[in-house]
């Protein structure tokens, strides 16, 4: 047996984006790195949160509850980067998906959580936001910050920022 | 078939695209004992360069992988 399998690789990626089509990307990256056997941490920051979230609303100041109306939801939510047209476009690549028979962002994330895939939420943007820890959905760790990051990072012989 | 290669395992990975082939080949591994074969059945022509690379990295070994007609056909030892 080749030696480079005694220990467990690592990757740790920051998820940035709120994008449909870079979700599926750090989603599925993410569902095939667990299964190749490696140690996963995904850091979700200011857009990405979403990904995390439940269908609930959030936000307590005015600004907070404007955001949570119209950035609100949960990963079915989310829009392409591209192509969008105010939801059209998201329903477009849900049909093509769907059709092609890709498992959907919210199975796909759910897998991952399955898998053993360590997910965070940002503290401090969930702070800026008004996204609290209770809207994410169950198997999301505990919130953390850039340090505890940036130590998974360095233990990590593949980092990636979505 | 040699008798070496007798399938513990049967698993229809048809109609399944990245990454799902593979992290069902990886979700399943355990379900056969070691020197167990699964003989997997996939449709995604990915599946071809994911499987091998899961087995490089996990320390597995795939005995073949065969296309048949429209379909991809694996033969996967669990190695430890």
């Amino acid at each position: 047996m080749p030696d480079e399998v005694n220990e467990q690789k690592k990757l740790a990626m920051v998820v940035m984006s709120g994008d449909m089509d870079r979700l599926f990307g750090a989603f599925i990256i993410a569902t095939g790195a667990a299964a190749m056997g490696m140690e996963v941490t995904m850091f979700f920051t200011f857009w990405g949160l979403r990904a995390l979230k439940k269908n609930v609303r959030t936000g307590t100041s005015f600004f907070g509850k404007m955001l949570g109306l119209f950035y609100g939801g949960d990963i079915s939510k989310s829009n392409p980067s591209k192509f969008s047209f105010g939801g059209m476009g998201r329903w477009m690549f849900r049909k093509m998906m769907g059709a092609h028979n890709v498992a959907s962002l919210p199975e796909l994330r759910d897998l991952a959580i399955q898998l053993g895939v360590n997910m965070y939420g940002c503290q401090m943007s969930m702070d800026v936001m008004e996204i609290p820890r209770e809207s994410f959905v169950e198997g999301v760790k505990e919130p953390v910050g850039v340090g505890f990051f940036l130590m998974k990072a360095q233990e990590a012989e593949v980092q990636l920022f979505i | 078939m040699s008798d070496e290669n007798k399938v513990d395992l049967e698993l229809d990975l048809k109609g399944l695209l990245c990454p799902l082939p593979m992290v069902k080949v990886s979700q399943n591994i355990g379900n056969v004992p070691v020197g167990g074969v699964i003989r997997a059945v996939a449709t995604d022509p990915g599946a071809m360069a994911d499987i091998p690379a899961w087995a490089k990295s996990t320390g597995n070994e795939v005995i073949s992988a065969e296309k048949e007609g429209s379909e991809f056909v694996f033969l996967v030892k669990r190695v430890k």
